[in-house]
């Protein structure tokens, strides 16, 4: 291991010092993992610094201004937040699948359709339009989980039965979800023509802080919404599925050592199906609380991209369920105030180079790396 | 509607496919699955427009986005193969990022003016061969005639020569290969490259000949996730490759050209009367990806064929196993 990738007669061999690799023999401290993120996200904005120097931009500037759009005022604080609800949810339905080493990549097509599962409850209308807010909020999360959890169960089952890599059936599933969303649009739930369906009544629409400004005059203007509280929830859950259930240490098992888990009798086809469904139910919660909270209504770009920004979330996270919070907040802000920000492509490299960054950094948590004199190591 | 124009026209959009499921199979032999295919056909879909736009020469276009690309995979070669991290997780994180840079990179390029394209060649005698010559030897852009030669080159390699015999060691069994001098590392490394270039040459195909143009992320429209499946349905093996690329291409042609004609097989086209049915038909392609992943794997169970042994698994010098 100490000289992989050099050759013996490498030219490296003449330094006086070399690098050796030690696996690590105890488990790093506690802030070291938290340490490593940090130190992966500082190294990924130099290196997207000097990407957009040599794109002709001004890096600096970029990032000032992406912090100021984002949290330069209550506003806009209220803002990002809003961006961020939607990274929450996605980002924990990631992390209870790829606690068991499932790749749900789909969260993206799980949240459209979760967003058509709750607009279908106004738009068919399953409810009178009377129907008290309470009640439209309980039924459109139910049918944005349930519609979440079947585009799940799909590539669960074709997974447990057929061994079908859930990598490419769940991204396979999410163009998918886009067109079955567009057929809704443009043929049945069309406005006079555009490609939007008609606004939800507001008893439809999750309240937001700004509905409480009478009550409180700081409110006024926030549209911070509900679906922040069911985010909350959804955090605790996922916690206490995965570190407070008996089914939360199987999941576990599987995840970290499946032979193992199939010689104590779990049965991990099982747990494949159960997992994606419950990770495509908190992915449709997100499309639902997107569309009730923020959009009111069913239209073509509902998403720059949560479902997949979830997934760098979870990872930066290290798959911690409350961790996943404040990741998504800074996550939020990047979506924020990059629509602004020309190219419109830096959002996207950035995370890239950040999840990269991390992923590269893992090494770290497995492997000292010690510089030693050439005479001493030989 | 001509059948003939159809498949003619599926034999030119599934070598795209072709070339990206070949750069799978590649570095999959070899024990590395590279996820990040469809950002690395977007990076050289990019750099092949761009390239091609500023110098007028698709070929330059086409040797640019192939060494971009290839540059670009090393990223995952690099954290997969040398830091052991989870080939999955580090192949999305490379499809991110490759996706992110060809974006930025390509900003404007779609209002980039006219651009040379890869020509078009009909080969004598060939193309007078019944049904054959028309839809494989007639107009075809010169990529889909490098197809035609890469598919055997491919498979001869892998299976015929001393390389391909080393890289079907390094991805079947690491440790035996490593003790009998094969450099494991040095290998996989070469391998997710040769990867690179192919998936590099396969969006340079898109943006200088199949579909001309820079459409940001639309320009691949998941086609790299479909090659990933199409790696799977070929179970590695370059001939079953080119069929299902180029069966998959056609399908691609036929979900577009259906809905052009006003009668269908003398009736009425239905598509043509209902053209919302037209997003059922874009689901096609992506829901007969699964289909064919479903056959390819009972398949393999069936066979008791399989992923190349130690695929997925990084390779630690004198640790047990793999």
């Amino acid at each position: 291991m100490a000289e992989q990738g050099l050759g013996r007669g490498s030219f490296l061999n003449r330094f006086p010092y070399r690098i050796v690799l030690e696996p690590r023999l105890k488990q790093p401290p506690r802030w070291y993992p938290v340490f490593l993120s940090l130190l992966s996200v500082a190294i990924a904005l130099l290196i997207g610094a000097l990407i957009l120097t040599i794109a002709g931009g001004d890096p600096w500037a970029t990032y000032a201004y992406i912090a100021k759009a984002s949290f330069g005022s209550l506003g806009v604080i209220s803002d990002t937040l809003v961006k961020a609800i939607p990274l929450m949810l996605v980002g924990l339905a990631c992390t209870l699948a790829f606690r068991m080493k499932l790749w749900n990549i789909g969260a993206e097509g799980q949240f459209f359709i979760g967003a058509f599962g709750a607009s279908a409850v106004v738009l068919t209308p399953l409810l009178p339009e009377t129907a008290p807010t309470w009640l439209y909020i309980a039924t459109m999360v139910f049918f944005g989980a349930l519609c979440g959890a079947i585009w799940g169960f799909i590539p669960g089952i074709l997974k447990a039965r057929f061994n079908v890599n859930e990598v490419i059936s769940t991204l396979m599933m999410n163009y998918i979800a886009v067109s079955w969303n567009n057929y809704w649009i443009f043929a049945v739930w069309t406005e006079g023509g555009f490609q939007m369906s008609r606004m939800f009544p507001k008893n439809a629409w999750l309240p937001r802080l700004t509905d409480f400004a009478a009550q409180v005059p700081l409110f006024r203007g926030l549209t911070t919404h509900f679906g922040l509280v069911l985010a909350l929830i959804a955090a605790v859950v996922v916690w206490l599925i995965l570190y407070r259930s008996q089914w939360g240490y199987e999941i576990r098992l599987v995840g970290d050592n499946p032979r193992a888990a199939q010689y104590a009798g779990i049965s991990i086809a099982r747990n494949t199906v159960l997992v994606m469904m419950i990770s495509g139910a908190i992915a449709g919660i997100a499309g639902m609380s997107e569309i009730s909270g923020v959009v009111h209504r069913l239209q073509g770009a509902i998403s720059p991209g949560y479902g997949f920004t979830g997934i760098i979330v979870a990872w930066l996270a290290k798959l911690n369920p409350f961790a996943i919070i404040p990741v998504s907040i800074l996550f939020g802000a990047l979506i924020l105030a990059g629509r602004e920000i020309q190219p419109s492509g830096i959002p996207k490299m950035m995370n890239g180079i950040i999840l990269v960054t991390l992923i590269a950094s893992d090494f770290l948590l497995r492997y000292h790396i010690r510089i030693v004199r050439r005479e001493e190591a030989e | 509607m001509n059948l003939i124009i159809i498949l003619q026209a599926g034999v030119a959009t599934g070598t795209v496919l072709l070339f990206a499921t070949l750069g799978g199979i590649f570095s999959e032999r070899a024990g590395v699955m590279n996820l990040g295919m469809e950002g690395m056909m977007l990076i050289g879909a990019m750099s092949a427009f761009s390239v091609a736009t500023r110098t007028g020469s698709p070929w330059l276009g086409v040797l640019v986005a192939m060494l971009a690309a290839g540059l670009i995979s090393q990223v995952h070669a690099f954290i997969s193969i040398t830091l052991q991290a989870d080939q999955v997780v580090s192949g999305l994180s490379l499809g991110f990022l490759a996706t992110g840079i060809s974006l930025v990179l390509g900003e404007g390029l779609s209002k980039a003016g006219t651009v040379t394209l890869i020509p078009t060649l009909t080969v004598p005698l060939l193309s007078q061969i019944p049904l054959i010559g028309p839809v494989f030897f007639t107009d075809q852009k010169l990529s889909v005639y490098l197809g035609y030669v890469l598919v055997p080159v491919a498979w001869y390699i892998i299976n015929r020569t001393r390389p391909g015999l080393h890289l079907r060691a390094v991805g079947e069994y690491p440790a035996a290969a490593d003790s009998l001098g094969v450099n494991v590392y040095a290998l996989r490394y070469l391998y997710v490259f040769v990867g690179g270039l192919l998936a590099g040459l396969a969006g340079a195909t898109i943006s200088l000949a199949i579909s001309p143009g820079w459409f940001s992320e639309l320009t691949t429209a998941g086609q790299g996730w479909i090659a990933i499946g199409l790696v799977i349905f070929a179970q590695w093996d370059p001939l079953r490759a080119a069929f299902g690329s180029y069966v998959f291409g056609a399908l691609r042609r036929l979900v577009l050209d259906i809905q052009g004609p006003m009668m269908l097989f003398g009736a009425p086209n239905p598509f043509y009367y209902n053209p919302y049915w037209g997003f059922f038909l874009e689901m096609l392609p992506y829901a007969f990806t699964i289909i064919v992943l479903v056959i390819g794997s009972r398949e393999a169970i069936r066979k008791r064929l399989g992923a190349p042994t130690a695929l997925g698994i990084p390779y630690i010098r004198g640790e047990r196993g793999m």
